[in-house]
């Protein structure tokens, strides 16, 4: 028997960037103020953060989404003002 | 010996030039560094200009934290060496821990560019000195991303120990928590501010005239006394 070698795959993951609930997000309010005139309805909150598609070789997805959350950690997000969510696209 | 303060320039620095003319106008020898640099040749301190380095892409000084020359302006500035960050060199230096909190988009979304009232708040670090606490100067303020936030305990902590070096008098520009517009760190060699003392350093230009100028006489004079 021999160990069967890690098989590398790239796999797609998203992290989602969005400023914390206390922090004001001004681009967001002003999206918000111009729904309603331009005749679309009024939304009671909008948000606006960034969204962050990476494709991680890996030898798994777990592999990935903790490669994914190091670079959130460490360069993608600045934790004092946002919060991230890091998930595999199917 | 006159000292010598370096001004790193990073893609996307403004006003380096400018910082540069204020060291040498305070009685200085301005050198100039590079990003990629991590010699910092030996200066005496180090202004991070304003500007829009790496032309603020993910967040305004997120990835210029990472240049060879700030790794060793962390290092360095952690024994002791005089760092003042300027607009984005303030954001700057938030990113890379070397102050607490964060710059964001300005409340009213418009980029300010103005003459600033500012009240001196500490004259307790090595880049205010030159000025008493409570003084008032105007010097210009330009930025699209300088509202100064973070945690209430940590507002609280910077009042508490004295570390608001300087505050917005009369409008605040961009929404910056407790109108604050510079902070320093607890040693009081690393000072952060949004307003831009280098481009008021002489009375021939603009209408700000030299009250800017005392940011750059104070470091040189606390590296001749000490």
């Amino acid at each position: 028997m021999t160990a069967s070698l890690p098989v590398m795959a790239v796999h797609q993951v998203v992290v989602d960037v969005m400023l914390k609930p206390e922090i004001l997000d001004p681009a967001g309010q002003a999206v918000l103020n111009a729904l309603p005139s331009l005749g679309l309805p009024a939304a009671q909150g909008l948000r606006i953060g960034k969204h962050v598609e990476l494709a991680l070789v890996a030898e798994d997805a777990d592999t990935a989404l903790e490669q994914a959350t190091k670079m959130a950690e460490v360069l993608l997000v600045n934790p004092v003002i946002e919060d991230f969510t890091v998930r595999l696209l199917p | 010996m006159t000292a010598r303060i370096g001004v790193v320039t990073f893609p996307g620095s403004l006003d380096d030039r400018d910082a540069q003319r204020a060291v040498r106008l305070a009685g200085g020898e301005p050198v100039a560094l590079w990003h990629r640099d991590a010699d910092l040749q030996g200066v005496d301190a180090v202004i991070l200009p304003g500007g829009f380095s790496y032309g603020d892409y993910l967040r305004a000084g997120a990835i210029a934290r990472f240049a060879p020359a700030m790794t060793s302006v962390v290092e360095q500035a952690g024994r002791g060496l005089p760092v003042l960050g300027i607009c984005n060199g303030f954001q700057v230096l938030c990113e890379s821990g070397l102050l607490p909190g964060a710059l964001t988009r300005n409340a009213h979304l418009h980029f300010v560019n103005r003459d600033q009232r500012l009240r001196i708040e500490s004259a307790d670090s090595a880049w205010t000195s030159g000025y008493t606490a409570g003084q008032e100067v105007v010097v210009p303020v330009k930025n699209g991303e300088g509202c100064y936030v973070a945690a209430t305990a940590v507002l609280d902590e910077l009042e508490g120990e004295g570390r608001v070096i300087a505050r917005y008098l009369g409008s605040n520009p961009n929404g910056s928590a407790r109108d604050i517009a510079g902070i320093r760190n607890a040693a009081g060699n690393v000072v952060g501010i949004m307003p831009h003392p280098e481009h008021a350093v002489e009375n021939l230009i603009g209408t700000a005239g030299s009250d800017g100028l005392g940011f750059f006489t104070s470091v040189l004079r606390s590296l001749v006394t000490t």
